[in-house]
């Protein structure tokens, strides 16, 4: 087993490398001079800009500035300021990090507590109208845009029906209300749901058909029990398992997902961070948030192949 | 299996004359791959929507009286209908600059699909080259190449397409270019395990022992045995592309107004307030969006029965 984590930490340092290159290069290509930050239209002169060339290493060949910067981000979590306001861009994003692990963190329990209930109801009764019906809504799922949906709960629950908050984080700033925070989650949370949903349901019903099949299951129903015992004690324990990948593969969706729903909801996390930094090409700021993600997905399926293998030891075995 | 394996019998099938064909009773490939097609109801809808809005988009300017890019701005926000003062009909109501909806989701259709439709020309292309030489060269290359897709497809696609979008001015072909430069991993990754899976089998060994060389082996003989999931990856890389394209645009950054696109005809929706007692501004573009990816998603699943039906769940 520790053998086996080790391998899979080994394998994912080469990925974090190639994403910071990736988003170095992205960020290079960014138009203007990096020193356009630093320059102030009365005081500056042409002496502090080149002053701060040199210190930013402007000049230097591509790979060169790639090492400088490299070396800043890992040795001192550096990432650069804000074009916006002068703040160190790691500590900006970090204030916004919890607002949209909530939301995530809630839309994915939101999805499970949806989905795998249909989807093994759609597997259990194979081809009947449920599985047509939940079939049909899960094509919707993927094709309704985040943006769209979020746009039409707004208008409806919302503006019209005046059920939930339009937008931000809470009302009630002086104490911890948690009335006040579950009724404005509620809304942006179960629109990031629900294209997660759409394609969990349907993972779901795939791997208890898969499961429904094995000899286990048959054996089961053999020594005689009882249909829902097979299926909730037997079938669904190993049919959850693939979930755990499907959680981790989902990630990157629901990270872009969280940009518009965050934009919309006014919700002050790193999407609506992403999304105004790129209205005003901060692009320094652009590139922390997309490498936090980066790292983050690539964690998450660290973590997600780690608990795979503790839940599966087939998974080790079969991988040595 | 009703289909033989096609390496082995479509040479010899080209060479059978027809009328003997017809005569054998021996399907073409293609009515095999139809009558498997139209098995699926809902894949023959998307067909139908999905070709109704091709015609739409091509048949634009015969459709409507109205000029996608000339308003009239004290017609905004006319509900659907004839209106009682100007007496002209708008089948969708107008927009907040007082352009016709209906106009402007027909000409829209055009700018859409033509970009879902470029931008998947060039996904299928990189990601079929990416892929093929990544899976036949193997090795430490392989290694390498798909490193670097894990690492793009680490990173969340919409951050990705936002970044390139804001780098590069805002146009028609900017926006293809943001869905080609990351849209091709999916596609890479599947032809390469396709690649490593045929590479093994006999007619490749056969055509290597003859001395053919392996850019050629690649294009003649591996590549066209995984035409069926490259069709299948390929449409629904079109599906994506329209809701990527949409959702570009609706931030701004994808087709510029006025040029009309399904995604920014929403983007007055960002001022809610206004858009709640104007619907229908938002309702038909958003549907027509809808319906269009849930048709080609519905194509897609269509294609995958009817082309490999070892692929079926």
């Amino acid at each position: 087993m520790t053998k086996y984590i080790i391998r899979r930490v080994l394998q994912a340092i080469p990925l974090l490398f190639i994403i910071s290159i990736i988003s170095f290069l992205l960020m290079s290509l960014a138009p203007g001079d990096p020193t356009a930050m630093y320059e102030n239209p009365e005081a500056g002169n042409e002496q502090d800009l080149s002053a701060i060339r040199e210190q930013l290493g402007v000049d230097d060949p591509i790979y060169v500035q790639y090492y400088k910067w490299l070396k800043l981000l890992v040795l001192e979590g550096n990432m650069g300021y804000s074009f916006q306001d002068g703040q160190p861009v790691l500590e900006k994003i970090l204030q916004r990090v919890p607002a949209t692990l909530l939301l995530m963190a809630t839309a994915i329990v939101i999805s499970i507590i949806i989905a795998i209930p249909i989807g093994v109801f759609s597997a259990v009764k194979k081809y009947s109208i449920f599985d047509y019906f939940f079939t049909f809504t899960s094509f919707l799922g993927i094709a309704v845009p985040s943006f769209f949906i979020a746009l039409i709960a707004i208008l409806v629950f919302s503006l019209k029906l005046s059920w939930f908050p339009v937008s931000g984080l809470r009302e009630n700033y002086d104490a911890f209300d948690l009335w006040d925070r579950i009724h404005h989650l509620a809304l942006p949370s179960l629109t990031l749901a629900f294209g997660l949903i759409a394609s969990k349901s349907r993972y779901m019903r795939s791997s208890m058909l898969e499961v429904i099949k094995q000899d286990y299951v048959r054996t089961a129903r053999a020594k005689g029990l009882s249909e829902g015992k097979v299926i909730f004690k037997h079938a669904l324990r190993n049919a959850l398992i693939p979930i755990i990948t499907i959680l981790a593969l989902q990630l990157p969706a629901l990270f872009g997902g969280s940009l518009f729903i965050e934009q919309l909801f006014a919700w002050p996390g790193m999407g609506r961070l992403t999304v105004n930094a790129i209205f005003i090409r901060d692009y320094q700021v652009i590139m922390g948030t997309t490498m936090i993600a980066g790292v983050m997905v690539v964690f998450s399926n660290l973590i997600a192949d780690i608990c795979y293998a503790i839940v599966d030891p087939r998974i080790q075995v079969g991988k040595n | 299996m009703g289909i033989p394996n096609p390496s082995v019998n479509s040479p010899v099938q080209l060479k059978t004359p027809k009328t003997s064909e017809k005569d054998l009773k021996i399907e073409s490939k293609a009515s095999v791959i139809w009558r498997r097609y139209k098995k699926n109801k809902l894949a023959v809808i998307g067909l139908l929507v999905f070709s109704t809005m091709c015609f739409l988009a091509i048949f634009a300017p015969l459709l409507t009286p109205y000029k996608p890019d000339v308003y009239d701005i004290l017609d905004q926000f006319l509900p659907p209908g004839n209106d009682p003062f100007s007496g002209k009909f708008h089948l969708m109501g107008t927009d907040a600059m007082g352009g016709d909806v209906w106009t402007r989701i027909v000409f829209g259709a055009r700018i859409s699909l033509s970009v879902a439709l470029l931008a998947c020309i060039c996904t299928v292309s990189v990601g079929i080259i990416y892929g093929a030489v990544s899976g036949y060269f193997g090795g430490w290359i392989d290694n390498i190449m798909m490193r670097i897709v894990d690492a793009i497809q680490s990173i969340p696609t919409f951050f990705l397409l936002l970044i390139v979008a804001a780098i590069i001015t805002p146009s028609l072909w900017s926006t293809v270019l943001v869905l080609s430069v990351f849209g091709w991993t999916g596609m890479a990754r599947i032809v390469r395990g396709e690649i490593l899976s045929l590479k093994k089998r006999d007619y490749v060994e056969a055509a290597r022992a003859t001395g053919e060389k392996k850019a050629s082996t690649i294009f003649y003989h591996v590549l066209p045995n995984a035409i069926a999931p490259i069709t299948v990856i390929a449409t629904l890389d079109i599906a994506a592309n329209i809701l990527a394209e949409a959702s570009l645009s609706f931030l701004g950054l994808g087709i510029q107004p006025p040029t009309p696109s399904w995604g920014n005809m929403l983007t007055s929706a960002q001022e809610l307030t206004t858009v709640m007692d104007y619907v229908w501004v938002i309702i038909f573009p958003g549907s027509f969006i809808i319906l269009t990816v849930l048709a080609v998603n519905f194509i897609g699943d269509g294609l995958r029965d009817a082309l490999d039906p070892r692929m079926k769940e």
